[in-house]
């Protein structure tokens, strides 16, 4: 159990609250599941659809916790070499030149190029490096798992099992402290059961109204209360009509940063028309919405404004 | 101190036979987890013990609503109504029923799963008759031996190119791979005689089976789930789904390797079998919550109906025009299409047919040795 993150914390509230004071507003689920995986030092799976601020969540965790961010973006063929370390080859090869006709030793040689001055390290070993010395532990973001491959969940599995990373030819790098992971998936494929079990796993889904409200209020100062509620509203209502890709809370907080850069207060059909492009991003979905026509936004924008 | 934690412990394995009696997949490392968890949130407050358990238990949010059931039932008091739980009209499954223990199904892997035969697709053969008799017309111990061959079906997944990229000697195209670049320039007193390369390496494509489970398709239904069982078992990236009044997917329950065990819990799983169809919004629904995300990017997309469809023509056209757009390829069988005379009128085959690429039967053992080879293409 670690608990070098979090001394002060011992209830999902507390956390909670600490959160909202550096802009992040969790309700009880997250809050609980992320108190946790704090205390228990395990690694988090946060699943859910794109713009519900997974990510977000490790930004936080950064801010409060003031340990460094370490973020892996993942992708189809991502490797060892992108992902935990490379040798910097250039240098190697200079070095090689310079040293080649002088070292008679071959032995010595590699030694001297297979040396940590060359090791470029990548996001997993900065992570388990980063750990040493008394400073809070860095907070690992490895985001959207679900675009690796196989091979490297399996890696990642046994990265997550022990922190710890063996360079053949320098040896194995251990965390003092393993840092505080999590792992994001939009879910466009299954994560191995594996991986899920070694993981807390928690779905993150769309904020209630009143949590959308708040969120929108804290990420656009510009907005007013009556613009906020009209906008989460509107999203509500665009959510509920099986659109190709529903708005998130993220392009909820880009549509409220537009009207407000507008100077509009309301949400009537002309502010719909000019903005859309901000909340609903696929052509089908926007004309989807233009022949359903905009009476049905405004009002549920009215209605939830009053 | 020890006590309570003993309780504690004795509440989390309590917990976790119920969620095994509604047919959750509980490891034991599960339940000690939640027993860790519980002793960090406390056990008076009924939601943060909802949501510890959640974080332990579930492994994706199909899991959510057979959880919340086996909450409500275990502590009695009221779960949070938050989460994306989706009602449904399954009447909660009493906790009493005899639930396969988890060793059951751990032990199955050990014992070495056989590689299917490889070689000839016919170098196994039944019966001539058997090959290719309509499985509607099959008996029992028919259809039991049809499944035995399915298994042996050689089944080659259709290749695409990775983004990952690997050593290769031969190669004098592509990337440099530095790192056997220098370790052979070591070898020669750090001069770089010759240059090794990397190129891009292959990887199975996704196959994405959707089986109508509708009472029309009563005479094939089990055949086919048969052929995805075996389909699932032995390509690890395939998924399977049932569709019916509701699509539910049960990829997970076919990766039993016994085939019975995996049918019988498909039949738990999905409520809608043997009932109606509602195709076009089933198809919605996978496309919404499955398909479009990324599970049929790319993938070979096989959809096994006989098109009869009580719905809107044209919802099913346009769902099966958004499949079409991210799949690879879309298959459509129909084991009507091997009657004599078939036309593809049926309002909803005929809507779909403009959105697929091949139009297999899938009637007979011989009719899915086609299918398998169409799969490969």
């Amino acid at each position: 159990m670690t608990q070098s993150v979090a001394p002060a914390i011992d209830a999902p509230d507390q956390l909670s609250r600490a959160l909202a004071e550096h802009g992040y507003l969790a309700d009880d689920a997250l809050a609980t599941v992320l108190y946790l995986a704090l205390r228990m030092g395990r690694p988090l799976l946060l699943e859910g659809e794109a713009g519900t601020g997974k990510t977000e969540v490790a930004n936080v965790l950064a801010r409060w916790s003031g340990g460094e961010l370490v973020r892996l973006q993942c992708y189809d063929g991502i490797d060892v070499s992108q992902a935990v370390y490379e040798w910097d080859y250039a240098r190697q090869l200079l070095h090689l030149r310079a040293a080649g006709a002088a070292a008679a030793d071959p032995s010595s040689l590699e030694r001297s190029v297979y040396s940590e001055a060359y090791l470029v390290r990548r996001p997993l070993l900065r992570a388990i490096a980063g750990a040493a010395g008394d400073g809070a532990v860095p907070i690992l973001l490895i985001d959207e798992i679900d675009r690796a491959d196989d091979e490297f969940e399996a890696y990642l599995l046994e990265f997550l099992g022990d922190f710890a990373v063996t360079v053949p030819e320098l040896g194995t790098f251990r965390a003092e402290r393993p840092p505080v992971v999590i792992v994001t998936s939009n879910r466009t494929r299954d994560v191995h059961d594996a991986l899920k079990r070694r993981c807390l796993y928690h779905w993150v889904d769309h904020p209630d109204f009143e949590r959308e409200v708040a969120i929108v209020r804290r990420r656009v100062p510009d907005a007013t209360e009556r613009l906020a509620r009209a906008v989460a509203g509107a999203a509500a209502e665009l959510r509920s009509r099986g659109l190709y890709k529903p708005p998130g809370v993220a392009e909820t907080i880009d549509w409220a940063q537009a009207l407000a850069v507008l100077g509009t207060n309301d949400l009537d059909e002309r502010a719909v028309e000019r903005t859309l492009g901000a909340v609903v991003k696929y052509r089908e979905d926007a004309e989807r919405v233009r022949s359903a026509g905009f009476g049905g936004l405004v009002a549920a924008a009215a209605a939830a404004s009053r | 101190m020890s006590g309570a934690r003993a309780d504690l412990a004795a509440v989390a394995t309590a917990f976790a036979r119920t969620l095994r009696g509604v047919g959750l997949d509980v490891p034991s490392s599960a339940t000690l987890d939640f027993a860790q968890a519980l002793a960090l949130v406390g056990v008076g407050r009924p939601d943060a013990v909802y949501w510890a358990g959640r974080a332990c238990f579930c492994r994706g949010p199909e899991d959510a609503d057979p959880y919340s059931r086996a909450f409500a039932a275990f502590f009695t008091s009221r779960a949070p109504t938050r989460g994306r739980g989706r009602l449904t009209t399954v009447p909660p499954t009493p906790a009493a029923s005899p639930a396969p223990s988890a060793g059951d199904g751990a032990g199955a892997p050990l014992e070495g799963p056989r590689r299917a035969a490889r070689g000839a697709i016919v170098a196994y053969s039944p019966a001539e008759s058997l090959r290719t008799k309509d499985f509607a017309a099959c008996t029992d111990e028919e259809l039991a031996e049809a499944g035995r061959v399915m298994s042996r079906l050689r089944r080659r997944p259709a290749l695409r190119r990775s983004r990952r990229l690997v050593a290769s000697r031969g190669a004098d195209q592509g990337p440099l791979d530095l790192r056997r670049s220098l370790r052979d320039a070591l070898r020669h007193g750090g001069d770089p005689t010759r240059l090794i390369r990397r190129t891009r390496a292959s990887r199975a494509r996704r196959v994405v089976l959707l089986l109508d489970v509708s009472g029309s398709m009563r005479p094939y239904a089990r055949a086919l789930l048969r052929f995805a069982h075996a389909t699932v078992v032995a390509q690890r990236r395939a998924e399977a789904f049932t569709l019916g009044t509701r699509c539910t997917r049960v990829t997970r329950q076919l990766s039993w390797r016994d085939p019975d065990a995996a049918l019988a819990r498909v039949a738990s799983a999905a409520p809608d079998l043997e009932g109606g169809t509602r195709l076009g919004a089933c198809l919605r629904e996978f496309n919404e919550s499955w398909g479009l995300g990324g599970l049929a990017r790319g993938a070979v997309v096989v959809l096994s109906s006989d098109g009869w469809d009580r719905g809107d023509p044209a919802l099913l056209a346009a769902e099966m025009a958004r499949l079409w757009r991210v799949a690879h390829s879309v298959v459509w069988v129909n084991p009507l299409k091997a009657s004599e005379g078939y036309e593809p009128l049926v309002r909803g085959m005929a809507a779909a047919l403009p959105y697929t690429d091949d139009f297999v039967a899938g009637n007979s053992l011989e009719a899915l040795e086609v299918l398998a080879e169409v799969i490969a293409r």
